[in-house]
């Protein structure tokens, strides 16, 4: 019984880190229709910086919160400039898209590897998380929990933002319709930027707040990449809903593939999004066909 | 007589001498994975390039050629039944790949491509009954040809030219053909084409077979020349890598995969020697390919050659736009 239990524990708290990765993801995929290749490298960066920021640079420790919203601003700023300087000379160009997106996750790769090495680093969970709650027979670690608290307040946050303000509204008419929403006079292009940063800056802070769980090492970013990519195809891109839907069942099917039937793990998690792709192609709750 | 036939026998000429040239075995094994490389993004093109289909997924259709080849000799089977097997299986499973992937095409097709590719490599990866997980599988020779041992790395290198060649000249026809020519068709104008009488996913379909066949063929020359197997060779960044190629030389063209291809198997294996960040170094270049020129390296410098020809004021009549069929 406690094995399912927390089994089930740690599928939300795992589906929680998804859907940090996979919404920026989704907002970005379904409003600019571009396969981001760098959301990996975005999510292994901050990760990197957070863990910098904790562990102490040049004599300044920070607080675990300060460090990831601090390492989520600076990747938000570089997304933001990749994007400007970038992205927006590629417009609809699907090859060279992929080309740039993928030489920078080589690049960002490379720089981590050449700053922080090889070797894994492991962040410590804030303090005040480090113990454990106990629910009559079952005992749960605190931070696991704290971090599917902090999932639902990004989620909520983010709905407010998508549904109930002028930005969020421009956004959705972007999604929906790019060339009616520019008639209309949204400047999309704008949209993008401010997307784009706002996905790289909350594939950051997931980041950190993954780090404690995962630790941080090379390859995170290709690790992260696809299971973001199968949660938006899951869910359909550009939807909240989608991404929240898709995380969860994505979070189950990886720790309970990975615990009943480890040789086919992968093959039950990359099938479900196979299935959508061929039979439903816009995803359960998407708004278009990519 | 034009530049081109020349430049043709030149390059012929020096890929025939190379292991005269070129000393040391290492730069001998360097241009035979350059060329077996360029074998599998010349296959890449045909549905990239040529096709507008964007694969992800090749890497795993090239995989399970390795995988095919390494289980039959491995069975005890002689080399041309294991390489007859590898290429059914390459064939059957591009064939499974083409079928799910066509119900798409655009982000689409990439997607549905790249979850096939995952699902393979997943298999490959945990699979470890089957597959030996990352240990791999082990293929103890190489074939000996009407009695020539492969195991010299020019006698290696002048069987991957030969079939080279053939592919060269194979994907040649093929895009001069009229199934090559209604394959473009599709890429432009996929209704157009419909209600002119071509069937579209018949062409496309068909695109993929040959498309799977070279990525099949490189498979082949690919265990034989490092002989072994694991799936590392499946990931994603190995499909992403020959996309590179392909993009970065000139998707759509005939020489762009194969300069596509020196250029990544070069700065990986003989740069990186030299530089330590040479993985950064490929990530700069291409990033510099699609601001400086978005369309590859090969219809791009063409594109600057004429421009410079045009400011000196020569005529620009000899010179024809290199790399387009």
């Amino acid at each position: 019984m406690n094995f399912w239990l927390l089994l089930t524990v740690n599928s939300i708290t795992f589906g929680s880190l998804l859907f940090l990765v996979s919404a920026g993801f989704s907002l970005i995929f379904g409003l600019m229709r571009i396969p981001n290749l760098t959301h990996g490298s975005l999510f292994m960066l901050g990760a990197y910086f957070g863990a910098t920021f904790v562990g102490g640079m040049l004599g300044l420790t920070f607080n675990f919160w300060v460090a990831a919203l601090l390492a989520a601003a600076m990747v938000a700023a570089c997304g933001a400039a990749l994007e400007r300087l970038l992205l927006r000379q590629l417009p609809g160009q699907q090859l060279a898209q992929v080309l740039v997106t993928l030489g920078i996750s080589f690049i960002v790769a490379d720089f981590c590897l050449m700053v922080w090495g090889g070797d894994p680093i492991s962040v410590a969970s804030p303090e005040a998380l480090t113990g454990f709650v106990r629910a009559g027979p079952f005992v749960f670690p605190n931070y696991r929990l704290a971090v599917i608290v902090i999932a639902i307040v990004v989620a909520i946050g983010l709905w407010l933002l998508l549904d109930r303000t002028r930005l969020g509204a421009m956004i959705r008419a972007g999604v929906d319709d790019p060339d009616m929403a520019r008639v209309v006079g949204i400047r999309v292009s704008q949209l993008f930027t401010i997307v784009f940063a706002l996905g790289a800056g909350i594939a950051a802070f997931a980041g950190v707040i993954g780090a404690p769980i995962l630790t941080v090492y090379p390859g995170i970013d290709q690790y992260m990449l696809p299971l973001a990519l199968v949660v938006v195809i899951l869910g359909g891109s550009g939807s909240l809903l989608g991404s929240v839907v898709g995380s969860l069942v994505i979070g189950f099917i990886y720790n309970f593939g990975q615990a009943l039937l480890p040789e086919l793990a992968y093959f039950v998690l990359f099938l479900p999004m196979l299935l959508v792709l061929i039979f439903r192609p816009q995803g359960l709750f998407g708004r278009f066909i990519p | 007589m034009s530049p081109r036939p020349i430049a043709l026998a030149v390059v012929f000429v020096a890929l025939a001498t190379l292991p005269f040239w070129l000393t040391g075995d290492y730069y001998i094994n360097v241009a035979s994975q350059i060329l077996f490389y360029a074998i599998f993004a010349l296959g890449l093109n045909i549905l990239a390039g040529y096709a507008g289909l964007v694969s992800l997924g090749h890497a795993a259709l090239f995989g399970i050629t390795a995988y095919a080849l390494a289980y039959t000799a491995q069975a005890g089977f002689g080399h041309p039944i294991a390489i007859l097997a590898a290429l059914v299986a390459g064939l059957i499973a591009m064939a499974v790949f083409a079928v799910l992937s066509l119900r798409a095409t655009g982000i689409g097709f990439i997607m549905i491509t790249l979850a096939l590719g995952e699902i393979v490599w997943g298999l490959a990866y945990r699979w470890i009954s089957v597959t030996n997980g990352d240990n791999g599988i082990n293929v103890h020779t190489r074939p000996m040809p009407f009695g020539f041992s492969l195991e010299p790395p020019a006698a290696f290198y002048y069987t991957t030219l030969i079939v080279f060649v053939i592919s060269v000249a194979a994907v040649t026809m093929f895009v001069r053909s009229p199934l090559g020519v209604a394959l473009m068709g599709t890429r432009d104008q996929p209704r157009r084409m419909n209600a002119l009488g071509f069937h579209v996913w018949a062409i496309r379909f068909w695109a993929c077979m040959l498309s799977g066949l070279l990525t099949a063929v490189s498979g082949v020359l690919f265990v034989y020349y490092t002989q072994f197997i694991s799936p590392q060779t499946l990931e994603l960044t190995s499909s992403a890598e020959v996309l590179l190629m392909v993009i970065s030389g000139g998707a759509g063209t005939l020489l762009g995969p194969i300069v596509g291809s020196a250029l990544v198997v070069i700065v990986k294996s003989v740069v990186s020697g030299y530089i330590e960040r040479w993985n950064m170094l490929l990530g700069a270049i291409f990033v510099a390919i699609v601001i400086l020129m978005p369309e590859g390296i090969v219809p791009g410098s063409a594109r600057l050659w004429r421009l410079a020809w045009r400011k000196i004021g020569t005529s620009d009549k000899t010179v024809t736009a290199e790399g387009e069929p």
